[in-house]
């Protein structure tokens, strides 16, 4: 316990463990959003799409972070657009964007002279490294996801659900669209730290595909997911840093542990509940 | 008889695709009109522009009542029946006014509402149910009651009878002729034996749009205005004249 305790004296610690806890909090609630919606594929274009901006960040030698994000915004935008507008099949423009996105960051990366030192720590992440910085960006999101979702609930819902019926009821359907997209990519682009490209997917989906299981309801689902994805966070970083291995594959290795006894759990309850 | 909604020489394009040519049609207080007409016929797409979903290519469509009194049922495979919601959500999800009001006030009189809705549709006890466990029958039935929370002066229903089994579609025109008595009923079915019995007059869709007025159409009528449907009944001996349908 006191080793513990000796823990959260280390400033790094304790910026994972907020990192930890915002990645929680903003991939619970908007990979709710986006399992509920199917548009995961989409999620996986614009995470993907944001190595590009890693690229060009370490060619032009800024922070990759913020070439992540132009990235994802305009892929998120992009492929929205797209969409809107109708000519090029949805799933067609993401997979444009996903590859497009990664064939980018590799010229760059490639071309950049001398060796890339963190490049794994974008596609797999660590949490360990976050900075001070990137934890109060994160802190912003969470707030801006929370408000957005309080204020516009039921409008997010009811867009979510049934878009088409959603504009015969005069709802701002594109603007809520566009702003979920940006929020999207924000959400990606920020946790990239904590997880990785590779696997931030799986933040997005496998808290909420646990929640899934429990409940059937788009508010519980948000809070269980939030609260499924905080204990796959929070153990994965400590796993992380005892076992001494990459944080994103430790989260999710521990999120896969958690959705596989749920569902064995309520498999079996099914199964054998006349016999209780 | 006052008009609740005028269509003036609406033809609608889908890039070059001329899926509505000309179309005069007017819809009157109390009408029930139902409208038949053949797959990819433009019946759905009739609905999509009344319901302001789609843009007409040229003409217009006058509103003489305010568009939010305008009630619709959309086809059902058009929804995710998976998505995470409860029936009440998806009922109270038919309210216009959920811009201007205050987000943390918590909506007792549509809560109401929409209990009293799920009540007189026989349903109440799906309530708090998600909408993934629903029979098409029962889906239906929470759709009906999502497009009356507005207390529609139209109400405008895209194939309602679409995946229900035969003893829930029969409840539904029951239902369906007490709602008119309140509203006017615009109803699109490719079952023209069924809905004959209880509509007031026919529209017939294909491309072009003939009104007819009356519920008993035969089958000469049909080939006049270009509609290839036969006049086929649930009966054991095939007719064409609905008036004796039985």
């Amino acid at each position: 316990m006191s080793a513990l305790i000796n823990l959260f004296s280390y400033q790094f610690f304790q910026n994972s463990f907020l990192a930890a806890i915002f990645a929680a909090i903003s991939c619970g609630i908007i990979g709710t959003y986006i399992v509920s919606r199917r548009i995961v594929f989409l999620s996986g274009g614009i995470t993907h799409a944001s190595f590009g901006g890693i690229g060009i960040g370490y060619f032009l030698g800024i922070n990759p972070m913020i070439g992540a994000a132009v990235f994802a915004i305009f892929s998120a935008l992009g492929i929205q657009f797209f969409t809107n507008n109708g000519k090029i099949r949805q799933d067609s423009s993401i997979a444009i964007w996903w590859s497009l996105g990664m064939a980018i960051g590799i010229i760059f990366i490639y071309i950049t002279p001398g060796y890339a030192p963190d490049l794994m720590s974008y596609l797999f992440g660590n949490i360990l490294a976050v900075t001070g910085t990137e934890i109060s960006l994160m802190f912003s999101l969470c707030i801006l996801i929370i408000l957005c979702f309080i204020f516009f609930y039921r409008i997010i819902l009811y867009i979510a659900f049934n878009e088409e019926y959603a504009k015969t009821s005069g709802l701002p359907v594109s603007f809520i669209n566009y702003l979920m997209m940006v929020i999207i990519a924000l959400t990606v682009v920020l946790n990239i730290r904590v997880v990785g490209i590779i696997l931030i997917l799986s933040l997005l989906t496998l808290p909420q595909a646990t929640a899934n299981i429990l409940t059937n309801d788009f508010k519980s689902m948000i809070f269980l997911s939030v609260l499924f994805a905080l204990v796959g966070s929070l153990s994965g970083l400590m796993m992380s840093y005892y076992a001494n291995i990459p944080s994103g594959a430790s989260i999710i290795f521990i999120l896969v542990v958690i959705f596989g006894i749920m569902k064995l759990y309520s498999g079996l309850s099914r199964r054998y509940n006349h016999l209780l | 008889m006052k008009k609740l909604i005028e269509i003036k020489n609406l033809s609608v394009r889908y890039d070059d695709h001329l899926v509505l040519k000309n179309v005069n049609l007017s819809i009157d207080e109390f009408d029930f009109l139902g409208v038949i007409g053949p797959n990819g016929g433009g019946k759905s797409t009739l609905v999509k522009a009344i319901m302001k979903i789609i843009k007409p290519s040229e003409g217009e469509i006058l509103y003489h009542i305010p568009f939010s009194k305008v009630g619709y049922l959309p086809q059902i495979n058009q929804i995710d029946h998976r998505f995470p919601i409860k029936v009440i959500d998806v009922v109270r999800s038919g309210k216009a006014d959920i811009l201007t009001r205050n987000p943390f006030k918590k909506n007792k009189e549509e809560i109401r509402q929409a209990e009293e809705l799920l009540e007189d549709m026989g349903i109440a006890n799906l309530k708090d149910k998600s909408i993934g466990g629903l029979s098409g029958g029962q889906l239906q039935r929470v759709f009906l009651c999502r497009s009356l929370i507005k207390n529609p002066s139209l109400l405008v229903l895209d194939e309602p009878d679409a995946f229900v089994d035969n003893r829930f579609e029969s409840l539904l025109y029951e239902q369906l002729k007490k709602l008119n008595k309140k509203m006017a009923i615009l109803l699109i079915s490719h079952d023209i034996g069924t809905i004959a019995f209880y509509v007031k007059n026919i529209a017939c869709v294909n491309v072009n749009v003939f009104y007819h007025q009356g519920n008993k159409i035969s089958q000469e009528q049909l080939d006049d205005y270009d509609c290839p449907l036969k006049l086929i009944s649930h009966g054991k001996i095939p007719h064409t004249v609905l008036k004796f349908h039985e």
